[in-house]
């Protein structure tokens, strides 16, 4: 499909840098639209086998994010004209400065929590629906369920885990949510619109009948390395891939991923150093990303599969 | 056309104004279109502008032309427009649920199918944005927005220091725009605004039957912006729609109110307001 660029740019002109990864195609920032929090870390209570950054309770290689971290994130994000706002970890609602810091971001702009929806107790869901409905902002709630069954879903999320998920979803449906579900496929494609159905089903039997969707490729790193398959030797971004791409599909092309230690690309390369772009988000947004990792091949191949919908890059389709 | 809408015409580009009307996609509402143009004339507007998307939805998509040349009114190029004028393969809404591609494709391939050369042709002289001067106020007019027509701008998704940015990074103190089909507006600092004009082409996912567009006001700084609902023959566009053999979903919307289709792209706080 055809895509359309500004007629004017809407970023001043970023420097040039020299990267070390000097085979790597790199893609500017075109403006940031996107900023994630890595509000949780690498901690999370579950240790899901397909993980692409192998969070668990152990996990302590990113910590949790404070409140006046987030804020200062927040702060620019007002200079550079952020668009939206998204919270990941690892599991977010194991920070508990949660409810403060998603009230700090709605104050300002929409807001996606990702959620495992396992520590999402009644008082909680109130406490998200009374912040929701006193923004004028969206609070998005993205909730993970890989399977329509206890068993398929558990086999990868930990035992209970589904029937906490389901529960949970029911009740931010109740309380008059939308929550966002979101699977990794790991099925063939042709299966696809049987599971989706099911789903429907599923969410439906749990009191949310307005069911939104969103299946997601598998990200060939960290736990789900070894749960799925690795990458083969050529799943790389080559400049020749690059040459008549338009960069702007890619997340990094729009967004940067804000940690507890340093400002980096994108959410996905959180474990890289060549995911590492400063320590601050006006620093990381001057930096160009570098497409050295495995992990872009799937960016290139799917587009920018972390947002909730196409943004500013046009559909990938 | 009769007498009294003589005095409606196009918003020129950098004209200078006290009171324009605004009108959003028409999605080949013809009917619509039509009742709009009489309201804003006897409203008093010095002058019209649509934000483009006249195809898409309902039927008969030639029938806007005529409406639109006769008042010389000023049309902003809509993805929409953007498609079929240069035979793209889509509408560019950038959809990605199935079910939503589903209707969309079926709306692109019946519009294009329906819509002259000499239609389409006029459609690729549509410019990308018009600026205008309204009272002391620099209005930009585009689609989505001004860095990208197929941008989706829903209140609930937009923040004010990010239409802060477009309103600097575009020199402009006042943007109105169209493509979500909700009408709505802020106002910021001394003399910003950002007005979403709504749609013309379906109701609101509001549950009435009426459709939107904005009458924008200003001497001087002051900005006022009035929503003006448009009852229009809706049952006879629904008429027209199973006549051509449009999806039961479109018409019901126009019948109801509420969206059928196409709601995988609302933001969860719109798409909680509505029906489906
Ligand atoms: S996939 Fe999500 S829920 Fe599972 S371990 Fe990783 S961060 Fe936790
Ligand atoms: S993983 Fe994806 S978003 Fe991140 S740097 Fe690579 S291509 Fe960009
Ligand atoms: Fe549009």
């Amino acid at each position: 499909m055809g895509i359309q660029l500004p007629q004017e740019p809407t970023t001043t002109p970023l420097r040039e840098v020299q990267v070390e990864e000097a085979d790597a195609p790199t893609v500017q920032l075109r403006a940031l639209d996107q900023l994630w929090f890595q509000v949780a870390g690498t901690v999370c209570n579950l240790r899901c086998s397909h993980c692409f950054i192998s969070c668990s309770p152990e996990n302590h290689s990113f910590w949790f994010m404070t409140r006046d971290e987030v804020k200062s994130a927040l702060d620019a994000s007002v200079r550079l004209g952020v668009k939206e706002y998204y919270f990941t970890g690892g599991e977010p609602f194991m920070n508990r400065d949660i409810l403060g810091i998603l009230d700090d971001a709605l104050a300002l702009g929409p807001t996606t929590v990702l959620t495992n929806a396992t520590l999402l107790p009644s008082r909680t869901v109130d406490a998200l629906a009374e912040m929701a409905s006193s923004s004028p902002y969206t609070l998005e709630l993205r909730v993970s369920i890989d399977g329509v069954t206890a068993e398929m879903n558990d086999a990868i999320r930990g035992r209970g885990s589904f029937e906490r998920a389901v529960q949970a979803v029911g009740r931010l449906a109740a309380a008059g949510f939308l929550p966002i579900i979101t699977t990794m496929q790991t099925w063939p494609d042709h299966e696809t619109e049987a599971i989706l159905a099911d789903f429907r089903r599923l969410l439906g039997d749990a009191g949310y009948d307005r069911s939104r969707l969103k299946i997601l490729p598998p990200l060939r790193i960290g736990a789900e390395a070894v749960r799925g398959r690795g990458y083969d030797e050529h799943e790389r971004v080559t400049h020749e891939m690059m040459r008549e791409y338009p960069a702007e599909l890619l997340l990094c092309s729009s967004a940067r991923l804000v940690t507890a230690s340093g400002v980096r690309a994108c959410p996905i390369l959180l474990d890289y150093d060549s995911g590492r772009l400063g320590d601050t988000v006006e620093e990381a947004a001057e930096m160009p990303a570098v497409l050295a990792e495995q992990a872009c091949y799937t960016c290139w191949v799917n587009g920018a599969i972390c947002s909730n919908m196409p943004g500013f890059a046009a559909d990938p389709a | 056309m009769s007498e009294t809408l003589e005095s409606l015409v196009g918003v020129e580009p950098e004209g200078r104004y006290t009171r324009v009307a605004a009108f959003g996609g028409v999605y080949s509402n013809h009917l619509a279109l039509s009742a709009a143009i009489t309201d804003a004339a006897s409203r008093g507007a010095e002058a019209a502008i649509c934000l483009g998307d006249l195809g898409a939805f309902g039927p008969h998509p030639d029938k806007v032309f005529p409406l639109l040349r006769e008042h010389g009114i000023s049309v902003v190029r809509g993805n929409y427009d953007d498609s079929i004028a240069r035979g793209l393969d889509d509408c560019q809404c950038g959809y990605t649920d199935p079910r939503d591609n589903h209707y969309a494709r079926l709306s692109y391939q019946y519009t294009f199918r329906n819509t002259s050369e000499e239609n389409r042709r006029w459609m690729d002289t549509f410019p990308d944005e018009v600026r205008f001067r309204l009272g002391a106020l620099e209005v930009l007019a585009c689609h989505g927005s001004p860095r990208q027509t197929n941008e989706f701008l829903w209140e609930s998704a937009t923040p004010t220091h990010f239409l802060d940015k477009l309103a600097d990074d575009y020199g402009a103190d006042v943007i109105i725009g169209t493509h979500t089909g909700i009408h709505w507006m802020r106002m910021w600092g001394e003399r910003r605004a950002y007005v979403n004009v709504g749609a013309l082409g379906r109701p609101a996912n509001d549950g009435r039957t009426d459709v939107w567009y904005a009458m924008l006001d200003a001497t001087g700084e002051a900005l006022s912006v009035e929503f003006v609902p448009v009852g229009y023959d809706h049952e006879a566009l629904a008429r027209e729609m199973r006549d051509e053999d449009l999806p039961e979903e479109f018409v019901e919307t126009i019948l109801t109110g509420w969206w059928t289709t196409c709601l995988e792209i609302l933001p969860g706080k719109e798409r909680a307001a509505g029906r489906f």
